[in-house]
């Protein structure tokens, strides 16, 4: 990234670095998929063309089903980067974590409401995943990091100004308690390299099981009562007559792991 | 002070080993090598720990020097592993267990693996990637379980490779594993395959059948020689156990230790490429050699002391075996919440 001015390191996750800046004039996220040492270069490179490949592929497809995912400004291979829209807004698992901790000291009514909100959130991401698998597009690695949460003018703006977190709290939560249809936020996926277009019930019974076992993990405490189940109704409200054939292979894939033989 | 016995023999590894207190005493083993192109089958398997069990208890005293009296508890496995070579080795332990008076303890035989390297190693609370023939999962330790982050959705990486090693007629002395390890050092080309990873999980079954379908006619052509191909078919599975253990659980965790345990993880290439990931990331790589990463039976010892030590032994009727048993099916009393 020396050759653009004004980017600034915001993260490095274990895949890739995010800058962000502006190109064009408009507040741009870059995501650099930097060198895996430990991989064969061979490997390693092929690798990272694939993934950039699958995630502008599976972005564009979204677009085109009308699911919100950020505008992609420009592909470079050779610096292994992806220039895309920068969105403003928490993960939700940003979202879940802040809000379990500030419910957790209000009492019992405030536990109600904890679960309704984490209710409509559920039902949202069940909407949004089932839209995603009736175009037959497969994210590969759905977990609540990658899953964005944002008010409805989410746009960057043009300035990287620093927004409040606790404001943006409060913006989100207040649209999701209002009302079970508002359209106040919305919510963005992001992190496609995973991705994928298939049309088979397998492998969107395994996104399924990506999603449950990441947040099974991320939030023990309100993903197995409360959001997974929420999102299961979405998903099968949203996906009509598609969603027993994969309901019934999640259950088959969960099995899998359950019940497999392990010798040795 | 207490004196721990452990017998494995879930697969075709025969373990007895003594622990006192932490202190390896003896760890013996004898293995079972069948023909290159052959795999063990469980009744052979069986056949052979019985016709060895009884010497390799004998040597296992000789060596630690304890008389049976000085045991405070026997442990076994338990599970998950193939059937009759665990009955087998149950049978012996529940045996002992009566003759001499002692406690019993069934243990799990992944949870052995961990407690093994923990005690090696000395790591604290490490993310473990836990690899054989048999097993493929990426663990860490939260509120009194061993929990799985991701483990492979059909077959195990040992698997994988011992499969690939009957494909080349490749020796099963002293291990497939090994044999491969050694040919890929002398690798060159790099051969594309399949590479699997699913969110947390892997998949080796889809590269096992393309390199199955198409090593014959990549070497005939000339394409690549054996060598190739064992480095290529390391370098492609090792990458895709780097990349969950570390995007996965680690940055899931914001763990910085990784344990490697498991009879692949004494595999140099795949330390090594483990080693890289985590000097990059700041963490610290935790890897013992083929004594204890192998199966064997101090595993079994250390797992079972513990457990002993935390109030735990297995009521008689309950000193059975399972085909199936998973990692996060255990309480883990003897560590903290």
């Amino acid at each position: 990234m020396e050759n653009f001015e004004g980017f600034e390191k915001v993260r490095q996750g274990a895949e890739a670095r995010i800058y962000v800046g502006k190109y064009l004039g408009k507040l741009t996220l870059v995501k650099e998929r930097f060198e895996k040492k430990y991989r064969h270069p061979d490997l390693d490179a092929s690798l990272t063309k694939d993934r950039i490949k699958a995630e502008i592929r599976a972005i564009m497809r979204c677009k085109i089903a009308g699911i919100p995912t950020p505008a992609i400004y420009l592909v470079d291979l050779e610096r292994r980067s992806i220039f895309m829209e920068y969105i403003k807004g928490l993960t939700v698992k940003e979202y879940v974590e802040k809000s379990e901790a500030e419910f957790s000291e209000i009492r019992v009514d405030g536990r109600g409401n904890l679960n309704n909100m984490l209710h409509q959130l559920g039902l949202r991401i069940g909407h949004i995943v089932a839209r995603m698998h009736c175009s037959n597009i497969i994210h590969g690695d759905l977990t609540s990091s990658n899953i964005l949460i944002c008010p409805g003018n989410c746009d960057g703006g043009s300035e990287l100004e620093e927004f409040g977190i606790d404001e943006l709290m409060v913006t989100i939560r207040d649209s999701l308690c209002r009302s079970p249809s508002n359209q106040d936020y919305k919510l963005v996926i992001i992190d496609f390299g995973l991705g994928k277009t298939d049309s088979s019930a397998e492998d969107k019974g395994v996104d399924l099981y990506v999603l449950e076992r990441a947040l099974l993990s991320t939030h023990p405490k309100v993903a197995p009562k409360t959001l997974f189940p929420a999102i299961m109704k979405g998903y099968t409200d949203k996906c009509g007559k598609s969603a027993p054939e994969v309901i019934a292979k999640l259950d088959e894939i969960r099995m899998r792991g359950r019940k497999r033989t392990m010798v040795g | 002070m207490v004196i721990a016995i452990g017998f494995e023999g879930s697969a075709n590894k025969l373990g007895i080993g003594i622990i006192r207190d932490g202190e390896v005493l003896s760890n013996c083993r004898r293995t079972y090598i069948t023909p290159p192109g052959e795999g063990f089958l469980p009744r052979a398997t069986a056949e052979h720990h019985r016709n060895n069990i009884l010497e390799v208890l004998r040597e296992a005293l000789d060596v630690s020097g304890v008389k049976p009296k000085d045991i405070d508890v026997i442990c076994y496995t338990k599970g998950p592993g193939m059937g009759s070579p665990l009955v087998t080795v149950a049978v012996v332990a529940r045996t002992v267990a009566k003759l001499w008076n002692k406690p019993i303890v069934g243990v799990n035989h992944c949870i052995g693996h961990i407690e093994m390297g923990r005690l090696i190693t000395k790591c604290h609370n490490p993310t473990v990637l836990y690899v054989s023939g048999g097993n493929t999962q990426v663990i860490a330790y939260s509120n009194q379980k061993y929990r799985i982050f991701g483990e492979t959705i059909d077959i195990a990486v040992g698997n994988c490779l011992d499969r690939f090693a009957r494909v080349l007629k490749l020796s099963n002395d002293p291990s497939p594993g090994y044999n491969i390890e050694q040919l890929a050092k002398k690798g060159k080309t790099y051969i594309t395959l399949p590479y699997a990873v699913k969110g947390m999980d892997v998949s080796f079954s889809g590269l096992l059948s393309y390199i199955e379908e198409h090593a014959a006619s990549l070497l005939s052509s000339g394409k690549c020689q054996p060598e190739d191909l064992c480095y290529s078919l390391q370098e492609t599975v090792f990458a895709m156990l780097v990349e969950i253990t570390e995007e996965r659980a680690m940055a899931h965790c914001g763990s910085s230790e990784v344990l490697l345990v498991g009879g692949v993880g004494c595999n140099e290439r795949l330390q090594e490429m483990m080693g890289i990931m985590c000097s990059e990331r700041g963490a610290k790589l935790y890897a013992t050699d083929e004594r204890f990463c192998i199966d064997n039976g101090a595993m079994i010892a250390q797992a079972g002391l513990e457990m002993f030590r935390s109030g735990t032994t297995t009521s008689w009727e309950n000193t059975t075996i399972t085909q199936r048993y998973r990692t996060d099916d255990v309480l883990v009393t003897w560590r903290s919440p």
